[in-house]
Parts: C-alpha cells; sequence; structure tokens
C-alpha cells in the first residue's frame, strides 16, 4: 500500500532463502520453518521492499518471520531507509492481515518491547547466523 | 481565512535533541509556553521557551516511571496536570508542583498499550484507548483521584487515538479497524455508548485511521490514514450549538493523490490550517478552498515541506499562541519547531 515510487529498474540484491529454526511451543524438537525471500532496493528514494515465502499456507510464525526480517534489515541498511515487508502475494491465508501488521510500526515497535517476542526473535536470527 | 494569495514558508525555528529514540507525540500546554514530547526512551520531556534568549530548551524529564515507550501526552485545560499514556500498558498523570513534575497517579486497566489519552473540555473527564480495543472512560475526581466511568467496547482493533469534542462531552476514536467511533453518553442514564461509526459505507478509510483533530468551531474533523488520504467531515452546527447534544458526522471531502505514505498525524489550527506528518518525512498545509464551487467547500494543499525530518514524522501540532508557530516529532529522536511566515 506504500511503494509507488520504486523504480522501474530496480536492483535486486538478494534472493536467498532462509531457514530459521525456532522451538515450537510446546518444547519439542526445533521446527524448521522455511521461507525464501527477495529484496527490492532504492538507493535513491532509500526505500526496502522485502517480500517474502512462508512454506505454510497457514504457518503461524508469519509474523515473528517478519519481525526478524525487519531487525535484521536495521544492522544493514542507515537508520533512514524504509522498510515495507510482505509475505509474496498468494502465499498466505492470512496474507492481508499479516502485511498490515507487519507494516504498522507502532505494532512492530511494541512487539519488540514485548520481552518473550523480542527472546523469540533474537533466538531466530542468532540460530540464524550458525 | 484566504490564504491562496499569501507566499508562505515554512522556517525551521529550532532542531530540539534529547530524546534516545522516536519521538511519538507531542503536546503544547494551553498557554503553549512548555512542550511535551514523548519517546520510545520511556520518558517525557518538557521544553520551555527562555524569554531572554527566545530558545527552546529541556526544562524537565520525566523518566523511571514508565517502563516501555511512552506513546501519547495531554495536557489538562487548566495546565496543571500532564497525562502520558505508555506501551506499558499504564496512564500516569504527573503535576507541576514548584519546578517539578512529579507522577500522582497512575491509571492501570488496560490489557495492554495504551495508544492514546485525551482530556474533555472542562477537564472534568479523560479518555484513554489501547491495543486491546477498548476505550476507557475516566472521571476526574478530587486529591488526583480517577475513576473509570465506563469501558467502551465496540472497535474490533486496536485504537489508535482518542480525541474530545473541543466545546461538547463526545469522544472520538480512530482505529487498525479503518473506522472512527463516536461515543456519547445517554442523557438519561449516564451510560456512555456508540452513536455513530463512520466506516467505508460513510466514504471512510479504508486502512487504519492514525489521528483526528477538529476545526475550533468544532464543526468539522479531519483524519488521516495508512490508505494514504485526508479526510474532512462536518456535522450541523445548529444542532450541535443549540445544545441538543449530538448530530451525526458526514464526509466532506476526500484529499488524495498528495501522500505517498501513511499520515500518521493532522492537526487543525486556530485559523483553518490544516497540517499533516507523514511517513514521508514530510509536512504539508491544506486550506479550504474558496474557488466558488457550487458544491461546497474544496481544501487544497498549500505547501509541502519535504524533508521535514531525516525520517518519518509522527506528530505535528500547532501552537496556541499568535503566531503560526508548529512543532513536529520524528522518528529521528528529534523535535523541530517552526513557524509558518511570509516569504522575506
Amino acid at each position: 500500500m506504500t511503494l509507488g515510487l520504486i523504480n522501474a529498474n530496480p536492483v535486486v540484491h538478494a534472493k536467498k532463502e532462509r531457514v530459521a529454526r525456532t522451538e515450537d511451543l510446546h518444547g519439542d524438537d526445533a521446527l524448521s520453518v522455511l521461507s525464501e525471500e527477495s529484496i527490492t532496493v532504492d538507493e535513491k528514494l532509500g526505500r526496502i521492499l522485502i517480500t517474502f515465502t512462508p512454506t505454510i499456507q497457514h504457518c503461524s510464525m508469519a509474523t515473528v518471520i517478519g519481525l526478524c526480517l525487519r531487525v535484521k534489515l536495521k544492522h544493514y541498511f542507515p537508520p533512514h531507509f524504509k522498510v515495507d515487508i510482505k509475505v509474496s502475494p498468494g502465499s498466505h491465508a492470512n496474507e492481508e492481515s499479516v502485511n498490515k501488521q507487519l507494516n504498522d510500526k507502532e505494532r512492530v515497535a511494541a512487539a519488540l518491547e514485548n520481552p518473550n517476542l523480542r527472546q523469540l526473535v533474537d533466538e531466530c536470527l542468532y540460530s540464524n547466523e550458525l | 481565512m484566504d490564504f491562496s494569495e499569501e507566499g508562505l514558508e515554512l522556517k525551521e525555528i529550532q532542531r530540539l535533541e534529547g530524546h534516545n529514540d522516536k519521538v511519538w507525540s507531542l503536546a503544547w500546554n494551553p498557554t503553549s509556553t512548555l512542550l511535551a514530547s514523548c519517546s520510545g526512551d520511556k520518558t517525557v520531556r518538557i521544553w520551555q521557551r527562555s524569554p531572554s534568549t527566545s530558545s527552546w530548551h529541556c526544562k524537565a524529564v520525566l523518566e523511571e516511571t514508565h517502563t516501555r515507550t511512552v506513546r501519547s501526552c495531554a495536557w489538562s485545560p487548566s495546565g496543571k496536570l500532564l497525562a502520558t499514556a505508555s506501551f506499558d500498558a499504564t496512564t500516569a498523570i504527573w503535576e507541576l508542583i514548584g519546578d517539578d513534575f512529579e507522577c500522582v497517579s497512575t491509571l492501570e486497566g488496560h490489557e495492554n498499550e495504551v495508544k492514546s489519552v485525551s482530556w474533555n473540555a472542562s477537564g472534568s473527564l479523560l479518555a484513554t484507548c489501547s491495543r486491546d480495543k477498548s476505550v476507557w472512560i475516566w472521571e476526574v475526581q478530587p486529591g488526583n483521584e480517577f475513576e473509570c466511568v465506563s469501558v467502551l467496547q465496540g472497535h474490533t482493533q486496536d485504537v489508535k487515538m482518542v480525541q474530545w469534542h473541543p466545546i461538547m462531552d463526545v469522544l472520538f476514536s480512530c482505529s487498525y479497524d479503518n473506522t472512527v467511533k463516536i461515543w456519547a453518553e445517554d442523557g438519561d442514564s449516564d451510560d456512555w455508548h456508540c452513536v455513530q461509526t463512520l466506516g467505508e459505507s460513510n466514504n471512510g478509510h479504508t486502512s487504519t485511521v492514525w489521528a483526528l483533530s477538529f476545526n475550533p468551531e468544532g464543526d468539522k474533523m479531519v483524519t488521516c490514514s495508512d490508505d494514504l488520504t485526508v479526510k474532512i467531515w462536518d456535522t450541523d452546527s445548529i444542532t450541535m450549538q443549540a445544545g441538543e447534544g449530538y448530530a451525526p458526522w458526514k464526509h466532506l471531502c476526500t484529499l488524495s493523490g498528495y501522500h505517498d505514505r501513511t499520515i500518521f498525524s493532522a492537526h487543525w489550527s486556530r485559523e483553518g490550517i490544516i497540517a499533516t506528518g507523514a511517513a514521508d518525512d514530510a509536512i504539508r498545509f491544506f486550506v479550504e478552498s474558496k474557488d466558488g464551487l457550487v458544491d461546497g467547500p474544496l481544501y487544497k494543499l498549500m505547501l509541502k515541506k519535504e524533508q521535514a525530518h531525516d525520517m518519518d514524522i509522527n506528530s505535528v501540532q500547532w501552537s496556541s499562541g499568535e503566531n503560526r508557530l508548529l512543532a513536529s516529532a520524528s522518528d529521528d529522536g528529534t523535535i523541530k519547531i517552526w513557524e509558518l511566515a511570509s516569504i522575506t
């Protein structure tokens, strides 16, 4: 809902598969969630669009994955860059709802202040580094 | 007031630094001698202008009270109290005692983040709203006691802002559910209930409504949204002035094509200039266009200040003083004081 000005020939910086390991709520063995992302960066405007594809249509971790991506991107780009995150069209049952949450910066800020959620995000990112 | 012939520019008067995180909201006290700002750094700062140098400095930092982002702040009409709403689910009430601000009360009850707080015109009531989808109304009692008199359910999602009407005790709220709801007291039973919902079917917004603001007369309202539009609404002022209670609001016009990112704030000045602050780092000014069209008033873009900040603008607030002073708050951690002045 926000990216009318991405240039006509976007530079795709990265298209990669990411495996995020998380422990599911019942403390069983780590559940691995696969998602594929594509990132479009418009350096002149300072805008980034990242779309990711959770491999499960009803993936309940979609918003967490999106949060992880936001936190990760913050480290790679200057603070004034504006990041929009979406699930790739058709890849998730609650696409609109997930996209809306991930792009509501007040919701994102509050979520990251929640210690449990923050810990989950940190764990996802940390395990990714390995 | 006709602004179309004036050559106006937005002059930066001063940049206020100090907060260590996003500045979410601003509030001028009633005499506009103090400016309160609240931030993701969990503090509230009070800024004052020095009479000798005419420059603004930080008079106080209200800290060690809220344990999470402070999202919104509002002065009571008397200017003696400041209410601050936080993601820590509480609303704190601060009183200026001598030269210091002290937290005199903490309002608890919301289940999660409190997003906004507003005082009614007489200062007898306070309203708060939250991600828990509810709007609470509190009665101000002697000794800085606050009693919750109503918990209003109706929004189906996170409530972003509450604002009391400038004259009547009618409460407005706007939400992530894309609607604006209007709440009034039932004459006989003192029960508060939703008297109107402005949604898509009433030409309402199609995404989160972030803010609303009234014109000084209280017969028009501006709303701004994630749907990239600003909407103007009006009500029957005769019914309103006659004290007949609440009269319905209707859509007047939609300003679209001016913003390409979420508009977080809109504020209507005493002279009728609407300022907006958006996620594209720009401040825009809209005024009524008196082009003599038969169909009624239109609003036009009077001025746009691009790159007003380095990051998203979260709040724009006109001072209530004589000169056209505007304060803006940004994700970049700074606040700027501007003057809308004639081009020299």
